[in-house]
């Protein structure tokens, strides 16, 4: 077991408990609370990947203004206790076995894909510079610049409509 | 050094996207609900660096950071209609939120 094994596992775990506590937690302050916790270990996965500006952006703008606004409308609302959902029979029946036969489908068909064997054998592990943040901004900023400034607009429609759904009819 | 294989974070991934939808289907608070959403669209990031990282390509990256931008949109449009569902129906339960018009 080398320290990325170590690392993969550790952050896996976390972020898959902070799931399991957002769909089990009573009040939406703990859902949002567990949340971050999921972002934050994979901001962490993000930089074992060798993706370090993504991390960056995944701790800046999720964790930090994304989820800050959600835990800002949850205190705007005092949105308190939620109603349990009373897991009616056909929720427990056919729901959970389903939603795990899902998932146990696309894990078995992900690791029979030959995409797994790829870098496990290491020879589609890029070299370094490949993901780095220097060709990534060069992409962003050269290839992709019309969907970048379209962003910018799709964030400004964004603004407008939260501005017209705000205020007072 | 070891690299840990690309089919673990996808695994993680599907996992993660797995939970999320879960949790939209299982939850009843409308603020619980959009986080879910939020993190299924994270699982999918994960899936996004991955493939990424394993054609050593850059596009997936500048996709997660599309993402990113449209996750902050739609946050800002959804909280908004939160809000506003709060002041007209005084309550955040979906199941009492099932008419258009009123």
């Amino acid at each position: 077991m080398s320290i990325p094994f170590l690392l993969f596992f550790a952050c896996a775990f976390i972020s898959v408990l902070g799931a399991v506590l957002l769909i089990f937690a009573r009040e939406p302050i703990h859902s949002a609370l567990s949340l971050v916790l999921v972002m934050m270990s994979l901001a962490v996965l993000y930089l074992l990947l060798g993706a370090e500006f993504i991390a960056a952006v995944q701790i800046i703008v999720y964790a930090g203004a994304i989820m800050v606004l959600f835990v800002f409308v949850i205190m705007l609302l005092n949105a308190g206790f939620e109603e349990r959902t009373d897991w009616s029979k056909i929720a427990k029946v056919v729901g959970l076995p389903f939603s795990f036969f899902l998932l146990l489908a696309i894990a078995h068909m992900l690791s029979r894909s030959d995409i797994g064997t790829v870098v496990a054998n290491g020879a589609g592990a890029p070299s370094n510079d490949a993901v780095s943040t220097r060709a990534l901004s060069a992409a962003l900023f050269q290839q992709y610049l019309f969907p970048f400034e379209a962003t910018s607009i799709l964030i400004l429609i964004a603004i407008l409509g939260a501005w017209i759904l705000g205020r007072k009819e | 050094m070891s690299v840990v294989p690309i089919s673990y974070y996808l695994v993680l991934s599907a996992v993660l996207f797995g939970l999320g939808a879960v949790a939209v289907v299982f939850k009843r608070n409308i603020i619980t609900i959009f986080m879910a959403i939020e993190l299924m669209l994270n699982a999918v990031n994960l899936a996004f660096v991955a493939f990424a990282r394993a054609h050593g390509q850059l596009d997936g990256l500048v996709y997660v950071f599309f993402v990113i931008v449209v996750a902050a949109a739609e946050a800002t449009v959804g909280l908004a209609i939160v809000i506003t569902i709060m002041h007209n129906r005084q309550t955040l339960n979906v199941e009492r939120v099932n008419l258009l018009k009123f």
